[in-house]
């Protein structure tokens, strides 16, 4: 039972890690490839939970909420630059 | 996952199990939004699934599988600081996409905004009208 949710987990994990590259690759926007980094990230951090989940452990708890706070300063730190640079350029 | 599961333990491995693939399907989820969705407004509304409600699956599949009452209020602050992040930084970024023009404003229903950026533009103070 653990190896099928292990490969069912992984299989999603990497389908779902696919589309958000693929919309870091595409997006038409800067925001939409933060937006997408920010969704890679969370994948990431469910991959690890997974991990801790199936083989008993809490190695990675703290990895996990420093996920959280590099996700939220990098969308927060990106938002914000953009916002000052479109300004900019529509002024001059 | 005990291999020899049986009686409460293949419940609580059950649980778990589906706990970890809906989770895992909140992040295909998104993804699939994202790629679907028309503009940056919507895929917004997709890209939090995996970030709330995928994490509170993912940490109550790992309490689950711990079987001990101290690790609840650790995973619980985890998912809490995740919960306060969240809305912050969909704030910041649906701001600088409103700001910079982003997304398809003819498929907006309403936009309450647009009357608050055009008084501030004429020179008014947002919250100084009469």
């Amino acid at each position: 039972m653990k190896e099928i949710v292990l490969v069912v987990t992984a299989v999603i994990l990497s389908l779902a890690a696919a589309g958000a590259i693929i919309r870091i690759a595409v997006g038409p926007s800067l925001l939409d490839r933060v937006l997408a980094s920010d969704v890679l990230l969370a994948i990431l951090g469910a991959a690890l939970a997974i991990d801790m989940a199936l083989n008993r452990h809490l190695n990675n708890l703290m990895l996990l909420v420093a996920l959280a706070v590099i996700g939220f300063i990098g969308s927060v730190t990106v938002a914000r630059f953009v916002a000052e640079r479109r300004e900019q350029s529509n002024e001059s | 996952m005990s291999p020899d599961a049986s009686g409460l333990d293949l419940v609580i491995d059950v649980v778990t199990a589906v706990f970890l693939v809906v989770g895992a399907l909140m992040s295909l989820g998104a993804a699939i939004g994202l790629l679907r969705f028309p503009d940056l407004m919507s895929r917004m509304h997709a890209a939090t699934k995996p970030q709330v409600l995928g994490l509170f699956l993912m940490l109550a599949a790992i309490g689950l599988q711990m079987r001990t009452w101290w690790v609840w209020p650790v995973l619980l602050v985890a998912w809490i600081f995740q919960l306060l992040t969240a809305p912050v930084s969909a704030h910041m970024v649906g701001r600088s996409a409103y700001r910079t023009k982003h997304g398809h404003r003819e498929k907006l229903t309403k936009d309450e905004l647009e009357a608050v950026v055009q008084r501030a533009a004429a020179g008014q103070e947002p919250g100084s009208e009469k």
